[in-house]
């Protein structure tokens, strides 16, 4: 779906700072890749250059970036550059940014802030039928229907992240790029709503690319793994095969440094 | 229950603050080194008015109520606050005798919130939308002619530059009236001209001076609002700048603002007075200045209250108003 | 454009603003002394002249030199100005700071205080005073008045920094290693609130002047001495306007607005650099 072919990333139009390092990767139909790496390895980065998010003087230096969306529908393809993904954004291609706090609009309730953007296929029926269906949806997050009228400032942190999670998901796009999602939650919290994303992805048949330091939160739900490392892939696999038996050095210290594994992995229930 | 507790308390400090400036009323004339009775009469006297013996004595009397001075210090406290709280009596105007002051003031009042009321809400408009804009694009060229325009009007006192703008289009070049005179019959489509024609430069004084406010203040907003997160989410779900200006920027902008506004209502009072004097435009600035003139205390003792009474009302209302309209107040 | 680019970083506004203040500070401190006559004096010059190299602003139909008088207005204001935003810093930290950092009582009593004289409109009250005194008010009272509605601003700043103050990290450690009350004022909050009181104290110096001359443009401020209001009001009293002599009303009026621009540069300097300050923290 999403190829990125020895792209080179970095900020700042005059002196250019390396961030991402000659990387390929590909993002598959229907799967959940994974993106480890310590704080400052290049997640972030890669992340806003796959979603085509080039403001903050993020920029391209070399390689491309190039995806292919197929509609829900009429099955008609679109094949764009990520420079071009803003005519997609919201719509084939949605994002989780991190941390939750000051990302919704604290003037606006949330119902305006799920419906605002939203792609006109998502959007028939009045507004009572949306209003419903966006409620069953919620609901499925263990969200009443209640958050719909409140401000976020009325929200606890993880209801709000799991509300920033619903309006990605509610636009039922193909790609949905999650940048630490769960970062900064407790952890009983954070694997409510890792299982809830395991569980639409599988609903959607769509893509998911989760981004977190977190090796834990891979082990449980991801299906393929990448490592990030001063802004190179070091180590690439299915999840199951790299926890098994790492190659490189550094994903074996991390590993290694690992508490103990806690929770099943979510493929295994599957 | 949080939001009455709210406003139960602030319905109180604004008894407290009415009733504190009407007791700083009270103290002034009781401050100064002249008897203000004694002062008044020679004024009335030196304007050539011939009054007997007698007259001078009522006079005296009368004025004495209104000032309260008679009866031991609290008696003439007590009786001061309770005359202009429960009754807003102050007795008869001494230059128009005998139209109450109280209908005097009635009169004025109109014109004095129609003309900052107006104002304030054409400048208040205009200065949102060029301030938004230019902290939208601070680089453009067009943003930072605006905001050094903005920079070099905000500083300049209202009153200077009613002074001006009556200089250049009354005296130079003569095209708006020196003086304002309101002709028309009531409710007439002259009547409407007419005070429109008369209320502009009064009006553009305030208009220009707010207006540079609000381009400086609400442009620090947005420049600030365009790094939060929420505006870079607004941006990647991929919504239009108009929008995103319009529902995610433009609002929280404004919230802080009001508070300020409260806090600046005052100064904007004390400008348009000065305004209206220099227009004789028929508000309540220019009868306090007639007042001033005639020697008229009954009447100056009234406007001036009604002046402190009117700032603290206007500025509990905006309180009333600002967590009605911010959520985060409102829902705890 | 470029010049207005500059406007975009403190430093600038602010170099700017202190040029224009020095400019004005300088001429009202230094030239009053070298005026050649008392220009309140009438009849020292030939009256109606127009400005020419002996009298570079024109001379008044009094007979007074409108550049001398311009001096010593200056000097008046300006002194006026400072005076009144000495006092009212003075007062306006100290209790301030008494309020944020004891709490309690004297709080309440304080920030009502100063939320009621910041609703007081402070015009019309010194527009009762002069009418009641002899329909003029001498300079020392209305620098005393100016000084008491002006205090609650300073004050509700530093009220609010030393509340947030408290709750710092380091405020605490400081306290907890013992340092007394005084000393913890002293080293680590008076440094964090000088920037927003060195903004505030410029504007309240733009404040006082600008109420004064309020007062004097409509003839109820001291007629002995002259500041940038009164010599508008004579202006204007003795028919300048109708008698088309403009700079004799525009040179006060042009000195007040470019004084006033150049005052708050420096005040909106210093607010911008301190808050750039405390963020960096
Ligand atoms: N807006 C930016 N401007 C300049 N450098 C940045 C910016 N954002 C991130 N960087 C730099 O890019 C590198 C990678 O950061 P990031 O992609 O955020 O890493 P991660 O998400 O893995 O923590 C870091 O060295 C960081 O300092
Ligand atoms: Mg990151």
């Amino acid at each position: 779906m999403i190829k990125v072919d020895n792209v080179t990333v970095g900020y700042g139009t005059t002196a250019f700072v390396k961030a991402v390092d000659r990387v390929n990767l590909t993002i598959n139909d229907n799967e959940i890749l994974g993106i480890a790496g310590e704080s400052g390895s290049g997640k972030s980065t890669l992340m806003r250059a796959i979603y085509g998010d080039f403001s903050t003087g993020l920029r391209i230096a070399s390689g491309t970036i190039t995806g292919r969306f197929a509609r829900n529908g009429t099955g008609a393809v679109t094949e764009a550059e990520s420079h071009d993904f803003g005519q997609l954004w919201w719509d084939q291609i949605s994002y989780i940014p991190q941390g939750s706090m000051s990302v919704l609009n604290p003037l606006m309730k949330v119902e305006k802030q799920v419906v605002d953007g939203l792609p006109k296929r998502e959007r028939q029926g009045n507004r009572a039928e949306l209003r419903r269906r966006i409620a069953t949806f919620l609901e499925g997050f263990g969200l009443e229907e209640s958050v719909l009228d409140a401000f976020p400032h009325q929200l606890s942190g993880g209801m709000r992240q799991r509300v920033l999670v619903a309006i990605a998901a509610f636009v039922n796009p193909r790609l949905i790029l999650a940048d630490e999602p769960t970062t900064a939650l407790d952890v009983v919290v954070q694997k409510k709503i890792l299982l809830m994303m395991v569980e639409i992805q599988r609903r959607q048949r769509n893509s998911l690319v989760l981004v977190s330091h977190d090796l834990g939160v891979h082990y449980q739900i991801t299906d393929r793994l990448v490592v990030m490392y001063q802004g190179k892939i070091v180590e690439a696999g299915p999840t199951a095969g790299i926890f098994a038996n790492p190659q490189h050095e550094y994903t074996q210290t991390l590993i290694a440094s690992l508490p103990r594994i806690d929770g099943t992995r979510a493929e295994a229930r599957r | 229950m949080r939001l009455l507790r709210y406003i139960a308390g602030r319905l109180v400090v604004y008894a407290l603050v009415v009733v504190f400036g009407l007791t700083v009323l009270f103290f002034v004339p009781r401050l100064g080194p002249t008897d203000p009775i004694e002062a008044m009469l020679a004024k009335v006297a030196s304007q050539g008015a011939y009054m007997d013996a007698s007259q001078v004595d009522a006079l005296r009397q009368s004025l004495a109520d209104t000032f309260g001075l008679s009866g031991s210090l609290l008696e003439q406290y007590w009786a001061f606050i309770k005359r202009i709280l429960l009754t807003g009596d102050f007795g008869p105007s001494l230059s128009m005798y005998p139209t109450p002051v109280m209908e005097l003031i009635m009169n004025a009042l109109p014109w004095t919130f129609g003309l900052l009321l107006t104002s304030t809400l054409i400048a208040w408009v205009l200065g949102n939308f060029v301030g938004l804009l230019s902290g939208w694009k601070p680089e453009s060229s067009s943003s930072r002619v605006m905001e050094g325009v903005a920079i070099c009007l905000y500083p300049i006192p209202y009153y200077i530059l009613a002074l001006v703008l009556s200089i250049l289009f009354s005296y130079i070049w003569q095209i708006f009236p020196l003086t304002t005179t309101i002709r028309g019959a009531p409710w007439s489509w002259n009547l409407v001209t007419s005070i429109l024609w008369n209320s502009f430069l009064p009006g553009a004084s305030i208009v220009i001076v707010v207006f540079g406010w609000w381009v400086i203040s609400v442009k620090a907003q947005t420049t600030a609002l365009k790094e939060e997160e929420f505006v870079r989410y607004a941006r990647l779900k991929g919504l239009g700048d108009g929008r995103i200006l319009a529902r995610y920027v433009l609002p929280n902008a404004i919230l802080p603002q009001i508070t300020f506004l409260a806090l600046q209502i005052g100064l904007m009072f004390n400008g348009s007075l000065i305004t209206e004097i220099l227009f004789d435009y028929p508000g309540l600035g220019l009868l306090i200045y007639t007042a001033v003139l005639q020697g008229d205390f009954n009447l100056l003792m009234g406007t001036i209250s009604l002046s402190v009474i009117a700032v603290a009302t206007a500025t509990m209302v905006i309180d009333l108003i600002y967590p009605l309209i911010d959520p985060r107040i409102r829902h705890r | 454009m470029r010049i207005l680019k500059l406007f975009e970083n403190a430093p600038f506004r602010l170099y700017l603003g202190l040029f224009l203040v020095a400019l004005f500070v300088l001429v009202g401190a230094i030239l009053p002394w070298f005026a050649p006559a008392d220009p309140l004096v009438w009849y020292t010059t030939p009256r109606n002249q127009d400005p020419s190299w002996t009298y570079p602003l024109g001379t008044t139909s009094l007979g007074q030199d409108v550049f001398w008088l311009l001096t010593w207005a200056l000097r008046n204001s300006l002194i006026l100005g400072l005076l009144v935003a000495f006092f009212s810093t003075l007062i306006g930290v100290f209790l301030g700071l008494a309020a944020g950092y004891a709490g309690g009582w004297l709080d309440r009593v304080l920030s009502f205080l100063m939320d009621a004289l910041l609703c007081i409109p402070s015009l019309p009250i010194l527009i009762l005073m002069a009418a009641l005194f002899g329909g003029q008010l001498a300079l020392p009272i209305v620098g005393v008045a100016l000084v008491l509605f002006n205090w609650p601003y300073p004050a509700r700043q530093v009220r609010a920094v030393a509340l947030t103050m408290r709750e710092r990290e380091f405020v605490n450690v400081a306290w907890f290693s013992g340092e007394s009350s005084v000393r913890i004022l002293v080293r680590h909050i008076f440094p964090y609130i000088a920037g927003w009181s060195a903004a505030n104290f410029i504007n309240t110096v733009l404040v006082g002047i600008s109420t004064e001359s309020a007062l004097a443009v409509i003839g109820l401020s001291s007629a002995q001495q002259a500041t940038l209001g009164t010599m508008i009001y004579w202006a204007i009293n003795y028919q300048a306007l109708l008698a088309e002599r403009y700079v004799w009303v525009g040179a006060p009026v042009l000195a007040i607005v470019l004084m006033f621009i150049g005052l708050f540069l420096v005040s909106s300097g210093l607010s911008m650099r301190s808050a750039a300050r405390r963020m960096s923290v």
